[in-house]
């Protein structure tokens, strides 16, 4: 057993009359990528945007790397070390890609005002800096040559990637990225794997919310799968698919017996 | 100059070259203006003046993306501080004051103005801080608002203690005296006869110069980003672990710093300000200046500004004469001519150049300079 980066219990979010989540919890080990599924409406972005301090929950305990956090302000997360990614991409579409990726170095760097009129040796360094990892982010998700393009003139699957390389700029110890394959062919899957696969060889935990069973099926180590805000199935992606609760949430309880029969 | 003209970026020698030209249009200006009198020297000056309370609303409007309608009480507020601090009103209205000070209140520049850019960029923090969560339209209000509600105060603050000096403003405000040079009168370098207009002009020409490296630099920097970063996506921006508050906080109370300042200046120039210098419509004009000249973008900022304080200007020396020329009397007047002329700009200016006159170079669209960029270009057979 590694060691637990992300620790969360009981966490219920209610939405008026909807209790959005009910009692969900997940522990992510170091290094592991962890798939959240769900079919539409599960409530995996809500738990999401709870883990990142988008929404309040109602109750709940928040662990990173050993130390409770608490999700009240989206930039404290961030701080702490969980990155995210939307679902629709949000980038800063006017910036150029190099800029957005240089936004994310926001949070571990400390240029002030005074220090950027007066441009002294430590902010000047310091720029260099930012702009030197920027670069290798860049070209590490691949996508250098569009450095000087503006994030909206982007291709979609490039939009994606720069998100990803803009949230690592944040030295994350957990990367949360919200339906990444969403909307990408085929090939375009397989190059994000291949990417997802390589960040989490470097060391650092991913979490996956995703829409696309096979790629997680595929890339996760651990699997939790939500429905109607509950917790049906948690556990090694084969044990997962296999769970009769999960077959009844993608299908529907009708279609059970068959489902059952076809694995058997 | 490089940073307004990017074509200069690669060749430093006629980026130096252009820097001095520009110095020495800048130098020789007011000696040829001036000799069709001191008016057009005047009208640069607040040209200059113009250009660095346009600056620091586009920190605000430009830069971080919140609308200000009231930017102008930080204008104010500088001016009054200025005005109060180095005028004979507090001394003759307040009997402790006279006799701290005999001679009078008359605190030095170097005291008054870092003084009314705090007092502005504290107001500054005033008006962000309740206005955080608000966006668009209703940040709009809610700061013109503000504006106004500085203006009314400082209208009535002469009742039932002399403050302000209400309607009537406040008169005797000393000039500005650096190092000895009493700006408030003409002096006398190598020998040439400098009148006190043109020392006006060359020290707002140089702080307008110190405001655009400012600007320059900030845009440049960590912060300019995230600022840049908040325009564009809020939730993103929070997402990258930048605090809004802060930046937020930071860019209302950076813009109302150059309106400080400025104010400061404009009390020391005129030797008068009053409750209506300080009007919306003044902070409609300098949104105006930021958004006719390229709203974000610094070199469009400062043509927009030098463009639309001298239009009233010309206007003012051109309207009468024509008129009189061609219908021997004057039918319209300057002024209501001024007001339908700039609706028109506005009107025709929005409909063909919505970024402004000289918008930020889309970046992206065409590769430039590093030669990184490589996406295909058309393919001319």
């Amino acid at each position: 057993m590694g060691d637990v980066i992300l620790k969360i219990t009981g966490v219920n979010k209610r939405f008026g009359g909807l209790q959005a989540l009910s009692d969900v919890g997940i522990e992510i080990e170091r290094g592991q990528i962890y798939g959240l599924i769900g079919p539409n409406g599960a409530g995996k972005t809500t738990f999401f945007n709870v883990i990142t301090g988008l929404y309040t929950p109602d109750s709940g305990t928040f662990e990173l790397d050993g130390k409770s956090y608490a999700p009240t302000d989206v930039h404290k997360v961030a701080e702490a070390g969980i990155a995210r990614t939307f679902q629709n991409i949000r980038l800063f579409p006017d910036m150029t890609a190099l800029e957005n990726v240089m936004v994310g170095r926001h949070v571990r760097t400390k240029a002030t005002a005074l220090g950027a009129v007066l441009r002294t040796r430590a902010t000047r360094e310091e720029e260099a800096g930012i702009r030197k990892r920027a670069l290798e982010l860049l070209d590490y998700v691949g996508i250098t040559r569009y450095a000087n393009f503006q994030a909206r003139t982007l291709a979609y699957g490039d939009q994606r990637r720069l998100e990803i390389a803009r949230a690592l700029a944040t030295d994350p110890k957990v990367l949360a990225l919200d339906e990444p394959a969403a909307g990408m062919n085929a090939t375009e899957k397989v190059a994000l794997r291949e990417l997802l696969s390589n960040i989490s060889k470097d060391g650092i935990t991913i979490l996956l919310i995703e829409h696309d069973v096979k790629l997680v099926l595929g890339l996760c180590d651990r699997v939790t799968v939500l429905d109607y805000g509950k917790m049906i199935a948690q556990g090694e992606p084969g044990d997962v698919q296999r769970s009769p609760a999960v077959i009844e949430a993608y299908l529907g309880g009708a279609h059970k017996n068959v489902a059952t029969k076809e694995h058997a | 100059m490089s940073a307004f003209f990017p074509q200069l970026r690669n060749n430093k020698k006629a980026a130096w070259l252009a820097t001095f030209a520009v110095a020495a249009v800048l130098v020789a200006l007011p000696f040829v203006v001036g000799l069709t009198g001191n008016a057009g020297v005047r009208a640069l000056a607040f040209a200059a003046l113009y250009v660095m309370l346009a600056l620091g609303l586009n920190i605000v409007v430009g830069f971080a993306g919140l609308l200000d309608l009231g930017y102008v009480a930080f204008y104010a507020v500088g001016a009054y501080m200025y005005a109060l601090l180095a005028s004979p009103h507090l001394a003759s209205n307040f009997p402790i004051i006279a006799q701290t000070f005999p001679n009078g209140l008359h605190a030095s520049v170097w005291l008054v103005v870092p003084l009314g850019a705090t007092l502005a960029a504290f107001f500054g923090v005033i008006l962000g801080a309740p206005v955080l969560k608000l966006r668009g339209d209703y940040l709009a209000i809610v700061t013109l608002g503000f504006g106004e509600i500085i203006r009314i105060f400082i209208n009535n603050l002469n009742a039932p203690i002399n403050f302000t000096n209400g309607p009537q403003g406040i008169t005797l405000i000393d000039p500005v005296k650096i190092a000895g040079i009493d700006f408030g009168r003409p002096q006398h370098f190598f020998g040439l006869p400098v009148p006190s207009v043109y020392m006006y002009y060359f020290l707002f020409v140089l702080l307008a110069v110190i405001a655009i490296v400012v600007c320059l630099r900030l845009q440049d920097s960590r912060l300019g980003r995230a600022w840049m970063a908040i325009r564009e996506d809020d939730i993103a921006a929070k997402a990258m672990g930048i605090n809004i508050r802060n930046v937020k906080l930071l860019a209302f109370s950076l813009g109302a710093t150059f309106g400080g300042v400025s104010g400061a200046m404009f009390a020391a120039f005129q030797g008068f300000v009053s409750p209506e210098s300080f009007s919306l419509v003044e902070s409609i004009i300098i949104l105006a200046m930021v958004v006719l000249g390229g709203i974000g973008h610094i070199p469009g900022v400062v043509l927009g500004a030098v463009l639309l304080s001298l239009f009233p200007e010309i206007l003012r020396h051109t309207v009468v004469p024509v008129q009189n020329q061609l219908f021997g009397h004057v039918i319209v007047d300057a002024e209501v001519l001024r007001m339908l002329l700039y609706g028109l700009a506005m009107v025709v200016i929005m409909l063909y150049r919505p970024k402004g006159l000289w918008p930020a170079p889309e970046h992206g669209i065409a590769p430039h300079s590093d030669g990184k960029a490589d996406v295909v270009k058309p393919q001319v057979a």
